[in-house]
């Protein structure tokens, strides 16, 4: 395997790793802007996510009771779309306009 | 800080809809001339490994998480305009696949990670980087103080839009003080992840890191 495939492949299961596993471990608590939201009160002029009934929405998949499976699966699925657009999107940026010509 | 609707009026949100298309337009552009075959795969690992990373909120103080933003990290791996890039497709993957972060909100949350916070954090990366010595451990230690530094200025971005836009009538200066202290804590966190990533991939692919590359440029130009 060439060094930037045993590269680019370790990064990407470390990634799977962190959203698959890890992230059933994360902090629970509100992040920054939503604590600050809560105490000022400016909270709740918060509205409901338009998607908020998404399959994946906050993370989980909907019909997954298990928590941990639930976070895992929408966190590989992220991965795994995340890589796919920005796979291509990157490809395409870095595609040069002098190959197009010939 | 994926800011969700209703916390700011449509019409500021509309109106960062329209920096942040400038912002994204000139990245595009800029990109395009600084990634190529080689770097372009390191651009979307960038993108995948922040999105897995965003997952992770660490505990602050009671009652209170972070995660980091990346966008120091993306800014030193890959540059700042892939790093505007990188940003913003995880922006729109969270809002759109996992209703994080607000559909009316995008235009604000992508002023604030993707521009503000990049761009902050490469120029105090460039800054930190001259005083150096020109070492990798430099590279990594630059790359740790521009990521603290760059989410305490997003969080003053949300500020700037919550006091042109809010639509709760509570203090200004309330939100300005509880946003940039908790930021600044939550920075710690973003300081310690970037450091060990660049670090990471420094030891590993030196070769590939935007922040390093630079760097030797510029060594080679001054021994010719």
């Amino acid at each position: 395997m060439s060094k930037n495939r045993k590269f680019y492949i370790g990064g990407f299961i470390v990634s799977l790793f962190l959203a698959g596993v890890v992230s059933f471990y994360a902090s629970s608590s509100p992040d920054g802007l939503e604590k600050v939201a809560g105490d000022i009160g400016f909270i709740e002029t918060a509205k409901d996510h338009t998607l908020a009934e998404g399959a994946l929405a906050d993370y989980g998949v909907k019909g997954i009771e298990n928590e941990r499976a639930s976070v895992g699966i929408a966190g590989v699925i992220g991965v795994i779309g995340t890589a796919v657009v920005a796979g291509v999107f990157f490809k395409i940026i870095a595609r040069k306009p002098e190959k197009s010509k010939g | 800080m994926h800011i969700p609707d209703g916390f700011i009026d449509v019409p500021t949100s509309a109106a960062f809809v329209g920096l942040s298309a400038v912002g994204i337009g000139a990245a595009l552009k800029g990109a395009r001339t600084q990634l190529d075959d080689k770097t372009a795969p390191l651009a979307g690992l960038t993108a995948v490994f922040i999105f897995a990373v965003q997952m992770l909120n660490f505990p602050v103080v009671a009652g209170t998480s972070g995660h980091l933003i990346g966008a120091a990290l993306a800014a030193v791996l890959v540059g700042p305009w892939a790093a505007t890039l990188a940003l913003t497709v995880v922006l729109l993957m969270q809002a759109f696949l996992f209703a994080d972060g607000g559909l009316t909100a995008l235009g604000l949350s992508v002023f604030n990670m993707s521009i503000i916070a990049v761009w902050v954090g490469y120029g105090t990366f460039l800054l930190i980087r001259k005083i150096l010595p020109k070492n990798k451990s430099s590279v990594a230690i630059a790359a740790s103080i521009a990521a603290a530094v760059s989410v305490p200025a997003a969080a003053f971005g949300f500020w700037i839009q919550y006091v042109i836009g809010a639509t709760g009538t509570f203090s200004n200066s309330a939100v300005f003080t509880s946003m940039i202290g908790v930021h600044v804590l939550i920075g710690i966190g973003e300081a310690i992840i970037t450091g060990l990533t660049v670090t990471a991939v420094l030891a590993s692919r030196s070769d590939l890191v935007f922040g390093w590359k630079n760097n030797k440029n510029k060594l080679e130009i001054k021994n010719v």
